[in-house]
């Protein structure tokens, strides 16, 4: 194997004016990208990234590695062809929530169900920027945008569950304003060995300004995010007084030392299981009653579906007789006439 | 009365087997043409079934049919009309009738015209015995009856003996058609070759069917129908969707290039996709996907990544992938798209052949998105065109869009081996690592270099957003837009100057020139000879390369009193021709029942034009 060159985040810079607005939750985003590729180890001509439509889609013209900025919605479909042609690259896609849960929502449960080995960045911050501020799937019930003037009347989606659902091997959660818990939420997306998916929950400065904020706020974010580490206890707050218990089928947060919870009730966190009812409970948890989960929920590891493809192509090139098509063609029934 | 000796030599018989689905009838027509090959016969196979799996047992709809031509002379089409019709049940003797010559042959299970089954059929009649036959050598075989006798010692149970059925016909035609029943055997134990029981069953059924035609006297004529003496060589038998699929593989071979292919499977183009499935031998990598949009994408993604790439569908889904052939087009990636055509508008008749796609192929894309458009002839040259296709695809960064239809993709017919060897080279422009590469730079054909990822120094971006020329990052200038709109287009016109000349059969020039295009090419070529033989002044030409056209289309057009474009549609291909080259007058002939044109019809329309004055 060649040396991999230590790279530094300069050179995944690309040369192009990068044309989001100011204040927008991508740029960090682009910076903590850039600053996870030097420490994983990949060639920089082995990275490919994906995307499809809408703000978080231009993220490929950004990046100094291969790019293709496909067309929305069909960003997983065109991300699994790159892979599949070739599993030697690194791939990864960058969407948003427009492209990923509406127009693209097929493309989405049916990559995490193959689990193909692909990095999967969801940038959601609730809303349609690039056409200017229509409600998305993810919009909370009720919310005004330029297309529900009176609230939205729809139910939104929660990534996490979908893909749950979808029996995905990867789900993680990072906050646009943690750069540090981004890096290291990306690097381990990047050593899953299947779909990696990571939901960045983004602030959309002109259409959506402060959609998560009581989520991502100084002042609040202890108290209202948990960070998961596998194999941890599950705290959180300021003091890490808190934690979460299993009430029946439900979770619940205790105070430890309140009501005769001890430390020794706190849930563990296992991303590992294979059983996802656990990473489900933990991906849905919302305000105010729980914290919102941050950090890997689910790393399960199982076989990717480039994995299999390559082995039953090499398993059938081992005992078929067929070696190239002069074979195939003269195979069978051929009449001499 | 005639001796049982009596044979017949005859150049070419259209047989028809019919049943309920589920009758193997598609096997016994598959297995008589094969046999057919083994004997030097020249042949095509059409089959003919409903859209549904097993739509009500004997019913009309639910009939399935198999036409096979064989000759010592050259077949070029599945055949007009029958001269023998097998029809296992009432509903297939009503549904093919019409379509079985004057005096020709009919053979019948006897025991199936029952009043049960007259009523499944809705039938208020027995054409058995209402005169309707009058004119036909009809053979009632008691096929179900005899079967049961036959296998009543094997503990089979009567469903299973029943599927026999289909080789007691095969025995009889053995007999009426002068074969060695041993080659219908090895078939027998060739296709059953894991289920030893149900083949000897099988073989058991096929001699009785031979013994019971040598019995009768009914069949006091048989036939010989000797082999093809201009065809030498290796061959075999083959379905145009095999075809299809065995030239993108060859074409991926040949250039060196892995295979990927993208698709969803749709009715007629599914097998093309169970084909390439097959072939893990060869490295081919087929990705099913959710859907016809990610099918294609897929394919993008994977021509991205420095794949031969193709993806594969009918109609709707041709429709379906609109939106991302305009980004292979923008992106300048190579990618072969299969549109193997059936009846339309929206899911219209899924298993009936037309080509109505044609306008849709040529310009269902927002902007301006010329892509080239190619179409095979007959069952074997969708392996050459699949392969043509393959090779302008990546020799020129284009999307390509591939036609077959039903006809071809279903239909079969004898294709000589070609040797991989003696197959045209496919030379791949690939950018070198650390080439300064510029991903819109062109050379004198207009065509851009492709750079693989996993190449180093060559990173770069493509994507849907217009982009300006050389460099390849994002533009909005007005000029460049024009600019970058013209070579696209000009490249692709330049395809033109690479194609093979386009052939034009008999006078070279004339009072009638007959235009086809596609699949029509084969039954257009008989009436064409047939009409010549009689000493008109006609030519034939058939355009395989459709989009750009060939550049000597105009000098062929000029040299005749009178074109006549006729193709399964309303007059797709006569309005692009008028739009084209509106310097002609076309008159058209269109058919657009969803059933490919007959021989008669299409010399009726020729003798008509040339005494029109």
């Amino acid at each position: 194997m060649t040396e991999i060159k230590q790279y530094t985040r300069k050179d995944f810079v690309s040369d192009q004016e990068v044309k989001w607005c100011a204040g927008c939750g991508d740029f960090s985003i682009l910076a903590a990208v850039q600053n996870t590729l030097p420490e994983i180890g990949v060639k920089k001509e082995n990275l490919v990234f994906v995307s499809g439509i809408g703000c978080s889609s231009r993220f490929p013209y950004y990046v100094d590695t291969y790019g293709f900025h496909g067309i929305h919605g069909r960003a997983a479909a065109i991300a699994s062809g790159v892979k599949l042609a070739n599993p030697n690259l690194s791939v990864w896609l960058m969407s948003g929530d427009g492209d990923s849960m509406a127009i693209g929502g097929n493309h989405f449960i049916h990559l995490l169900r193959r689990n193909i080995d692909i990095n999967y960045i969801l940038f959601n911050n609730q809303i349609y920027g690039l056409t200017k501020g229509q409600y998305s799937p993810t919009t909370p019930l009720g919310q005004k945008t330029k297309t529900s003037p009176f609230g939205t009347i729809e139910h939104p989606f929660k990534p996490g569950e979908l893909a749950m659902g979808a029996e995905g091997t990867f789900f993680a959660r990072a906050v646009d304003t943690n750069p540090k818990e981004m890096k290291e939420i990306f690097i381990e997306a990047a050593k899953h060995k299947g779909a990696s998916l990571v939901e960045v929950l983004q602030n959309c400065v002109i259409f959506n300004h402060n959609t998560h904020k009581e989520i991502t706020d100084k002042v609040t974010r202890a108290d209202n995010q948990i960070y998961l580490k596998h194999g941890e206890k599950m705290l959180f707050g300021k003091e890490k007084e808190k934690g979460l218990v299993l009430d029946g089928l439900k979770l619940k947060t205790v105070i430890i030392g309140e009501d005769g919870y001890t430390m020794d009730d706190i849930l563990v966190h296992d991303a590992q299981l294979k059983d996802n009812t656990m990473a489900f409970l933990l991906a849905r948890m919302s305000l105010p009653e729980l914290p919102v989960a941050v950090g890997v929920i689910r790393a399960y590891k199982t076989h990717t579906y480039n994995d299999l493809m390559d082995l039953q192509i090499s398993e059938v090139r081992g005992t078929s007789k067929i070696k190239n098509m002069n074979d195939l063609i003269n195979s069978g029934n051929t009449f001499e006439l | 009365m005639a001796t049982k000796n009596n044979k017949i030599e005859v150049e070419r018989i259209v047989i028809k087997f019919a049943g309920d689905s589920g009758d193997g009838m598609q096997l016994s027509g598959t297995q008589f043409s094969d046999v057919a090959a083994i004997l030097g016969n020249d042949l095509a196979t059409f089959p003919d079934f409903p859209s549904e799996i097993r739509a009500p047992q004997g019913t009309i709809a639910g009939v399935s049919g198999f036409q096979v031509h064989i000759g010592h002379a050259d077949i070029h089409t599945s055949g007009d009309m029958a001269d023998v019709l097998v029809a296992l049940n009432p509903a297939a003797l009503e549904y093919n009738l019409k379509h079985v010559k004057p005096g020709g042959t009919i053979v019948v299970d006897s025991d199936s015209f029952t009043a049960k089954a007259f009523k499944k059929a809705k039938l208020d009649t027995n054409r058995l015995e209402d005169g309707s036959l009058d004119g036909f050598i009809v053979i009632e075989a008691p096929v179900t009856t005899q079967c049961r006798l036959t296998l009543k010692e094997t503990g089979l149970d009567s469903k299973t003996i029943d599927k026999t059925r289909n080789q007691f016909i095969t025995g009889l035609l053995a007999y009426m058609f002068n074969r060695d029943i041993k080659l219908s055997e090895d078939f027998i134990t060739n296709k059953f070759a894991k289920k030893p029981s149900i083949a000897e069953a099988n073989i058991k059924i096929l001699r009785a069917g031979y013994n019971f035609a040598d019995t009768i006297e009914v069949l006091s004529t048989t036939y010989i129908v000797n082999p093809n003496e201009n065809k030498s060589g290796k061959y075999r038998n083959i379905t145009g969707n095999t075809a299809t699929a065995w030239g993108l593989m060859a074409a991926a071979e040949k250039s060196g290039l892995n295979f990927f292919l993208g698709s969803y499977p749709i009715t007629p183009a599914t097998d093309i996709l169970s084909e390439l499935s097959k072939h893990k031998s060869l490295n081919i990598k087929t990705f099913q996907a959710e859907d016809e949009i990610a099918g294609i994408n897929s394919a993008i993604g994977a021509a991205y990544a420095g794949n031969m790439a193709a993806t594969t569908t009918s109609g709707p889904g041709l429709s379906l992938k609109s939106e991302a052939l305009g980004l292979a087009f923008i992106t300048e990636l190579p990618l072969v798209i299969v549109n193997v055509m059936r009846g339309g508008p929206s899911t219209g008749l899924p298993t009936k052949t037309e080509q109505t796609d044609l306008l849709q192929s040529l310009w269902g894309r927002n902007g301006e998105a010329p892509i080239p458009v190619i179409a095979a002839s007959s069952p074997s040259d969708c392996f050459d065109y699949a392969f043509a296709a393959s090779k302008m695809a990546v020799e020129h960064m284009t999307p390509v869009i591939l036609h077959t239809d039903s006809y071809l993709g279903n239909g079969s017919g004898l294709w000589k081996l070609p040797k991989m060897e003696d197959m045209p080279t496919i030379t791949p422009i690939i950018a070198k690592p650390n080439s300064n590469y510029m991903p819109f730079e062109r050379d004198e054909n207009l065509v851009r270099t492709w750079a693989h990822p996993g190449v180093e120094g060559n990173e770069h971006r493509v994507g849907g957003l217009e982009k300006l020329n050389g460099k390849g990052s994002v533009s909005h200038d007005p000029k460049n837009h024009a600019l970058m709109t013209k070579l696209r287009a000009e490249k692709v016109n330049k395809i033109s100057d690479s194609y093979p000349k386009q052939e034009v059969y008999g006078d070279q020039e004339g009072d009638l020139l007959v235009v086809g295009w596609g699949s029509s090419y084969g039954v257009l070529f008989d009436a064409f000879t047939e009409v010549k033989e009689k000493g008109a002044k006609i030519g034939f030409t058939n355009f395989n390369y459709i989009f750009p056209l060939p550049n000597e289309t105009a000098d062929i057009f000029k040299k005749y009193k009178k074109i006549l474009v006729c193709e399964l549609n309303s007059g797709q291909f006569a309005n692009y021709l008028s739009y084209s080259l509106p310097e002609f007058k076309y008159d058209k002939y269109n058919k657009v029942e969803a059933q490919p044109f007959m021989v008669s019809e299409l010399k009726e329309k020729f003798n008509e034009i040339l005494e029109a004055k």
